[in-house]
């Protein structure tokens, strides 16, 4: 028995995100990012003296579509506190952040690794602001301040430790990310910063029921490293275990260069942080009424598309998956659906040969140069045989470049199917005259002589020959 | 000439309009006046050159609109340096923030700017409002008009000693704790603290966020009407301030004239008035009492039992917040940086040694504390406790006894500089028992001079009204200045000493 096996892991993930609303939660500069260093500012984000907060709307709004994709409950009473500290990058010397009333408690998510289904219930989602970012000058020494970002409203979304193997703290990530990308209340860019994560680690003896002492690792910036992290974060706690040591409760930070984790604080060294509740912020009240109307504004979820893909289009899981990975792929496929009915070749198509070249170009499927419609006529060509399955790829390769139809690029490139029995008749029967040795050897049993006449009459109509009709022609002449 | 210090706003008003001055004659008049008490020390600002350029536009305002112009054009006003002004060095009384110009305006300012007021300058106070007696300000203390020896009152005394003085008619302070009430009711003149949430609070640097209102001086009731209507109203910039509208305060005021206080319940707190009057507050205080009976009022003896809980409780909440909203003069983007550090902790604690006087630090340690984990619930949620304890003993009172609580607004009249300075902190923080409670239940006050002491010293009455009764106080208040006829002009004219 290997050692992993004698203990179990706990893993709980503590998410930050960042909101797409188009000004700061607490102020009116925008929240976009990529701007000229302090140039998103305005007397609140720099904290000014005199200067208060006022809580936007929308994100308000935001924060209550995630809850309710999420199954929270949305409070009608929240409340923001002030968390201290002292940092260049935090312009108020506190941030504000929901911290005993949150606004969305006691939610679930689900998702599905290696086919079985798994849910991680949510303790809360809060609403908080972010702070800026101190920028280290490299060759004068100086450290300089953006506080572009200061004020961005953030979520955290915070979990029950539910999750028992790295691999399931990294497939609930992707679920959380899909659904912050469908209710499009968030870009999710881990690489970014737009999504944030923390985890909560900790490891027990098999049938132990209390919880072992709990690690927080941070500076989790993939997808990648965060099962990276836990995974060495386990095996260094069964190792101390093992060992005879004992786990401190700390803080540790992830090398992603040599894939291990550090201490970086321990609990006694944790910051008090004075929460108390902001004064210069009302309760949040949130009727139903307000909340009817995000419900009514919801888009279908992940899960939702999901399954409707797979009952309703009958198609595979595995290509299901791809399908709902993001809801403008869905919506691609379900529109090139509905021009042609033909869901299994219409996502083959999808999954094969759009995303290999789109890939190849860089290129979002929202940036695709081949239309839903386009793709759609492309199939229904293809079974119409109008042209055959080695043409259609020619005619889309042009689509893919031109952005035309395929009936335009089949009619200017001549590419449409030869199906007319008089033009093929008339072919095979040049080809049989043309070679008389291949036609002996044929017939004095030379089977696979076949084969080498309906290559000649491809190669004589440049592959447009209905294939199933040389065939026919051709077996009916050598009889 | 000198007279023109004399006169309320709504004086000026006339005259401006009907041509006999002009603004550039009134606003010289009052730098005259600044000029000649300027050992008052009210003012950390002046704006002589940019008031007088601002003058002559007024009067040619007043005579394009004539009485289509603003309420206040042309008329001179003083502001307290907590309220940021645009263009205009706002200091909070402190070494942290010398030097700091704000790039906007407060708010309550600005409508006062909108109305066609000419800031004179920045008033003198107690370091970032902490103190009831300004000398706590960096910029050495105010003296009080009535006893150059003495103290004016604080935190917003540079106002009070401003328009008792006559530097200027009306004046802008905040009150946190009676920082507006102490210093109008030791200097002689009205001061009003509204119903939290009637002003705006942007642009008032923060002090204690729940307990702060910003509100007005005057020499007459109406100058003080005239004044918190314009500055009064939902802001979109303060979450806190309150939609309801805005009463118009000074027609409210016109049916007063012929009325006497019959009928109306004057509340006196048995539980605050247990000892540490002096004899001459309290003397003056049962005087009022026997002339409030004659004029039809009726007195009643009301419990407030948490209140003498009030300034323990106040004392950790302000404090808790003040710490709190003082965290972000920090040296990094504002105010004072020390000049010599070795790292991010030291450039911290170097700025912010050098930038705060000790009552502040003082403050700021206690705040810390009472927020600190282990240490939260025994002294702020418990102090919050009382609070609601303090806001329903009022919201009794008033639903069940009486229509207006009365105190005196100080248990003392001024005292003498160095007094209580030199004695513990809490000398100074007893000063403040009248006006905490009101503060911490978010009620109007308005401060009323009603006589002087034998020492020609003044002494102000207190009338405390529930939520959003300004208009009621304000009534009361000019039955008081029309029966008690406090000489306010005493001291706008003439020497200082």
């Amino acid at each position: 028995m290997s050692q992993e096996q004698k203990f179990e892991t706990v893993i709980g993930l503590e998410v930050h995100a960042q909101l797409l609303t188009d000004s700061k939660i607490f102020a009116v500069s925008g929240a976009t990012s990529g701007k000229t260093p302090n140039s998103l500012t305005d007397s609140v984000t720099l904290g000014l003296p005199g200067c208060l907060p006022v809580l936007n709307r929308r994100v308000v709004d935001f924060a209550i579509k995630l809850g309710l994709a999420t199954n929270c409950s949305i409070q009608k009473m929240s409340t923001f506190s002030r968390k201290h500290y002292f940092y260049p990058d935090l312009p108020k010397g506190y941030q504000i952040s929901q911290y005993d009333l949150p606004l969305c408690k006691d939610g679930f998510v689900e998702y599905r690794l290696n086919g079985e289904l798994k849910r991680v219930n949510l303790t809360r989602i809060h609403l908080e602001e972010d702070a800026g970012k101190n920028i280290h000058g490299e060759s004068d020494g100086i450290s300089y301040v953006d506080l572009n970002r200061a004020g961005v409203p953030l979520v955290e979304i915070v979990s029950e430790p539910d999750m028992r193997r790295p691999e399931e703290a990294g497939a609930y990530l992707k679920q959380l990310k899909q659904i912050l990308r469908y209710t499009e209340v968030c870009d999710a860019n881990m690489e970014d910063g737009s999504l944030r994560c923390d985890a909560n680690v900790s490891v027990r003896p098999i049938g132990q029921t209390e919880l072992g002492v709990k690690v927080e690792i941070k500076n989790l910036n993939s997808f990648k490293f965060v099962e990276r992290a836990i995974q060495h974060e386990v095996e260094r706690q069964i190792a101390v275990i093992e060992s005879g040591g004992t786990i401190l409760q700390e803080t540790r930070l992830f090398d992603e260069q040599k894939g291990t984790t550090r201490s970086m604080r321990s609990k006694e060294e944790a910051a008090d942080y004075k929460y108390f509740p902001d004064p210069d912020l009302p309760p949040l009240i949130v009727d139903s009424e307000w909340i009817g109307k995000i419900k009514d504004s919801l888009p279908e979820l992940p899960n939702e598309i999901y399954n409707r893909f797979i009952n309703y289009y009958k198609l595979d899981a595995y290509t299901v998956e791809i399908l709902t990975l993001e809801s403008f792929i869905a919506r691609f496929f379900e529109q090139a659906v509905a021009a042609h009915n033909n869901p299994q070749a219409v996502s083959n198509w999808i999954t094969s040969e759009l995303f290999g070249r789109l890939n190849k170009e860089g290129l979002s499927i929202m940036d695709s140069p081949v239309s839903p419609e386009n793709l759609a006529s492309l199939v229904r060509m293809i079974d119409e045989e109008l042209i055959s399955g080695k043409i259609a790829k020619t005619v889309f390769d042009e689509m893919f470049e031109s952005g035309s139809s395929p009936e335009s690029v089949v009619e200017k490139k001549g590419l449409k199917q030869l199906s007319d029995p008089d033009i093929l008749d008339k072919v095979i029967s040049q080809i049989l005259e043309k070679n008389p040795k291949q036609l002996e050897e044929y017939r004095s049993g030379k089977d696979k002589m076949f084969g080498f006449f309906v290559g000649q009459v491809m190669k004589e109509t440049e592959g447009r020959a209905n294939p199933v009709m040389v065939n026919d022609i051709l077996k009916a002449k050598l009889a | 000439m000198s007279e023109l210090t004399s006169l309320t706003t709504s004086e000026m008003r006339a005259k401006l309009l009907s041509g006999e001055i002009s603004s550039m004659e009134l606003v010289s008049a009052h730098f005259d006046r600044i000029e000649e008490t300027s050992d008052l020390n009210s003012f950390i600002t002046l704006v002589k050159d940019q008031a007088l350029k601002n003058a002559e536009s007024a009067d040619i305002i007043i005579k394009e609109k004539g009485s289509n112009s603003g309420l206040f054009t042309g008329i001179p006003v003083a502001i307290k340096d907590q309220l940021v002004t645009k263009g205009i060095e706002t200091t909070c009384g402190s070494k942290m923030l010398k030097g700091f110009i704000p790039p906007y305006d407060c708010t309550a300012v600005k409508k006062l700017k909108d109305a066609g007021a000419i800031i004179v300058g920045k008033t003198n106070q107690d370091e970032f409002a902490m103190g009831s007696s300004n000398e706590y300000s960096a910029f050495g203390p105010v003296k009080n008009p009535w006893d150059n020896s003495r103290v004016p009152g604080g935190s917003s005394g540079g106002s009070a000693a401003a328009v008792a003085s006559g530097q200027s008619p009306i004046a802008l302070g905040t009150d946190t704790g009676g920082s507006i009430r102490q210093p109008a009711g030791l200097c002689g003149i009205y001061g009003m603290k509204p119903t939290y949430g009637r002003v705006s609070r942007y642009g008032a640097v923060a002090f204690a966020s729940s307990l702060d209102q910003i509100g007005p001086f005057a020499r007459s009731v109406k100058d003080l009407a005239l004044t918190l209507q314009t500055i009064s109203g939902l802001d979109s910039n303060d979450a806190t301030s309150v939609k309801d509208k805005v009463p118009e305060f000074v027609k409210e005021l016109e049916s007063w004239e012929s009325k006497d206080l019959k009928g109306i319940r004057f509340g006196i707190p048995k539980d605050l008035m247990s000892g540490g009057l002096e004899d001459s507050v309290s003397n003056s205080f049962n005087e009022v009492i026997s002339r409030l009976v004659k004029l039809g009022a009726e007195i009643v003896e009301i419990s407030l039992p948490h209140a003498s809980s009030s300034l323990a409780a106040y004392y950790i909440t302000a404090p808790a917040e003040a710490a709190s909203n003082l965290a972000r003069f920090d040296g990094i983007r504002y105010g004072h940086r020390s000049s010599s550090y070795h790292s991010l902790q030291e450039l911290y604690e170097k700025s912010r040694a050098e930038g705060f006087g000790k009552e502040v630090k003082r403050r700021i340690m206690i705040g810390s504390f009472v927020l600190s984990s282990g240490y939260y619930d025994a002294y702020y949620k418990k102090a919050q406790q009382i609070r609601t304890l303090v806001i329903n003993d009022y919201k009794a009172a008033f639903m069940n006894s009486c229509d207006v609580v009365l105190t005196p607004v100080s248990p003392t009249v001024a005292f003498k500089l160095g007094e209580k300075t030199s004695a513990s902190p809490l000398t100074m923080y007893l000063a403040d028992i009248f006006t905490v409670p009101i503060n911490l239940a978010g009620l109007p006050g308005i401060s009323i001079p009603t006589s002087l002491s034998p020492e020609k010293l003044p002494i102000g009455m207190q009338c405390v009204g529930p939520l959003f009764s300004e208009s009621l106080l304000l009534g009361v208040a000019s039955v008081f200045e029309r029966e008690f006829k406090f000489p306010v002009t005493q001291r706008t004219t003439g020497r200082i000493n």
